[in-house]
């Protein structure tokens, strides 16, 4: 009994001596230790998931405005029919001033009473415009009299899933994981090359393996910390969804992360100043920020780039966050994604071990 | 050839940088259990020597036997006997002393304990405090205890006291005799002729990646007492500064 005691203190005074241990330890108290890498990893992401979820949150649509030209007096039936409809604003106005909304984008539409019908002036690549003329329309004929042919039942639903939140937490996961991989391992390296650090630690009979591997464990922990406040934050108060299994979430950020790492690594290989890692870190992930696919959709952009769209690691890496969370996919059926990043991250690796100056 | 009571021997060591020079054939032998100085103007080819020694740059030509063996078979073996504390590094200023030392000793498979050489280069009262609170004297002690963890056969010191105001220095001195005192071999660069002649068994002076003068600090002085005008009347008697000042000339060097 007492032997083991003392053997299991042995081997836990052991594990913590030991080079790794002690390497990423490190990594944790550098970490810990400045405060504005803290803010950037965790809270920055939050703080930008509220503002965004705030500014766009789901809102009925806006009524649109629309113009009668002439008086009440004289429109009484249309003004009656149009002011029935709930879904309409109505302004009945003399000729001048309603030509003059409807010119400068106050009212959508306007209604020209004709003693044999009436006419509808609006701008038809205005989205509001082409609504408020469908609106007016059924108004104006109803308000005639007629009736709809077919009988409708209507049942209203809120998706979760299909608000812009569900689509801007996934991308903002991405983002962070993009940015704490290639940030955090390239500033802390070229840091050390830079302070000669990287040199006397060369000096030393200390592990190459070990020193890089300390960076990967590090970065597993903060990793797990980064998804769960993000996606938790998501899932507690946006109602975010999380349909696939978690399993493969967890293996989707794990490559992720991983890729990135790999990414950070290549970039920190040769560079000796934090000017220059700074300058490159940025080249290399302003593209990634603005192509794919983090705040609005990838496939805004022309045709004739999505492959190359397609290739970056962050894209892949946000599709497959969405198709996990939003659509419930399976590891399987992002497959695809995940040889893209699994392709990324053996590249990066093996471009960087055989370029990296160790000094 | 190397024998057992050589800890450091040279021969013929080459290196360049494109078309500069830095080492240009130079040869050393440091014995066991002596302190070497390694003296010379900036851009002499002193550091770069010195870090071929250390495994740390690769050489054009020579040869370069470390305690008995080679970097290119026994690398893994050498570091874990050589001590080193290198010009200019600055350790993570976030980590304190005890944590900094731990990470270093943890590299080795024997050497002393943190606490033992907290206790030698006398820096206890800060084992606590974050590299970036401590003074410059206070972090080269650290840089020479993080040398020291693996209880080195060899330690190679480059320019130890350079930057440091006098009682800093005259303490790192202190601290390199006593190890000297222990039997610890030392390879030392200095700027500074009054501690290469108070620390130093024997000198070699470097200039353009040469040797051009060794020997003990006082057969240099010697020397130069023999082969040069007497020194200014105001000085009482020659010094190494004199020799070096000699065989380097007057004019400033700048790297």
């Amino acid at each position: 009994m007492r032997k083991g005691i003392l053997l299991r203190a042995y081997t836990r005074m052991r594990l913590i001596d030991r080079p790794i241990t002690q390497l990423t330890l490190v990594r944790f108290r550098e970490f810990v230790r400045t405060p504005e890498a803290v803010f950037w990893t965790f809270l920055f992401p939050v703080l930008l998931a509220i503002g965004l979820g705030v500014a766009f949150r789901s809102r009925p649509p806006e009524r649109p405005h629309i113009g009668v030209v002439g008086s009440i007096q004289g429109n009484g039936m249309i003004v009656k029919s149009l002011r029935a409809d709930s879904g309409l604003i109505v302004d009945v106005l003399p000729d001048t001033a309603a030509q003059r909304a409807l010119r400068t984008g106050r009212i959508a539409l306007l209604v020209v009473p004709h003693p044999a019908g009436v006419e509808y002036k609006y701008d038809p690549a205005r989205r509001e415009a082409v609504a408020a003329r469908l609106l007016t329309d059924r108004a104006i004929q109803r308000g005639a009299g007629r009736t709809d042919p077919v009988p409708v039942v209507e049942r209203k639903v809120s998706e979760r899933g299909s608000r812009y939140i569900d689509f801007v937490i996934p991308g903002l996961l991405g983002m962070n994981l993009m940015g704490s991989g290639i940030w955090g391992i390239a500033f802390s390296i070229v840091d050390a090359r830079a302070k000669k650090l990287l040199k006397r630690l060369m000096a030393t009979p200390m592990s190459r393996v070990q020193y890089l591997m300390s960076f990967v464990l590090s970065r597993l922990f903060w990793l797990t910390l980064e998804v769960v406040t993000l996606v938790g934050f998501g899932a507690l108060v946006f109602k975010v969804p999380v349909r696939g299994s978690l399993a493969a979430l967890a293996v989707i950020c794990l490559v992720s992360a991983l890729a990135f790492g790999a990414l950070g690594l290549l970039v920190s290989s040769r560079v000796r100043t934090i000017d220059g890692v700074s300058g490159l870190t940025n080249l290399v992930m302003f593209p990634m920020w603005i192509f794919s696919g983090v705040f609005f959709s990838a496939a805004n952009f022309p045709k004739v780039f999505q492959p190359a769209i397609h290739a970056l690691p962050l894209t892949a890496v946000n599709d497959a966050l969405r198709a996990n969370m939003l659509e419930g996919a399976s590891l399987a059926s992002v497959g695809g994604e995940m040889a893209i990043i699994s392709a990324w991250l053996v590249v990066a690796f093996v471009t960087a071990l055989a370029i990296f100056r160790w000094r | 050839m190397v024998t057992a009571t050589h800890a450091l021997t040279v021969k013929g060591l080459r290196k360049s940088y494109g078309d500069v020079v830095a080492v240009d054939g130079l040869d050393l032998d440091v014995s066991l259990g002596e302190c070497f100085g390694l003296l010379g103007p900036n851009g002499a080819g002193k550091t770069t020597t010195i870090e071929i020694c250390e495994g740390l740059l690769s050489r054009d030509a020579g040869d370069v036997v470390v305690l008995g063996k080679t970097w290119e078979h026994n690398g893994d073996h050498l570091r874990q006997q050589l001590g080193i504390q290198l010009q200019d590094t600055q350790l993570s200023e976030k980590l304190t002393v005890l944590e900094t030392l731990r990470l270093f000793r943890s590299f080795y498979r024997r050497g002393r304990t943190v606490d033992e050489v907290i206790d030698i280069v006398e820096i206890g009262e800060k084992r606590n405090a974050r590299i970036g609170s401590l003074s410059g004297g206070q972090k080269q002690r650290l840089a020479v205890a993080c040398a020291l963890v693996g209880d080195p056969e060899l330690l190679f010191l480059d320019e130890p006291t350079t930057g440091l105001d006098p009682q800093s220095r005259r303490q790192m001195w202190k601290l390199i005799e006593d190890l000297q005192a222990t039997g610890r071999t030392i390879v030392l660069t200095t700027h500074y002729m009054e501690e290469a002649e108070r620390l130093c068994d024997r000198v070699a002076i470097v200039d353009h990646g040469r040797v051009i003068a060794r020997g003990s600090p006082r057969e240099l002085i010697d020397t130069i007492g023999a082969s040069h005008p007497p020194p200014p009347p105001k000085a009482t008697s020659a010094t190494l500064e004199d020799v070096f000042v000699a065989l380097t000339g007057r004019t400033l060097r700048d790297e």
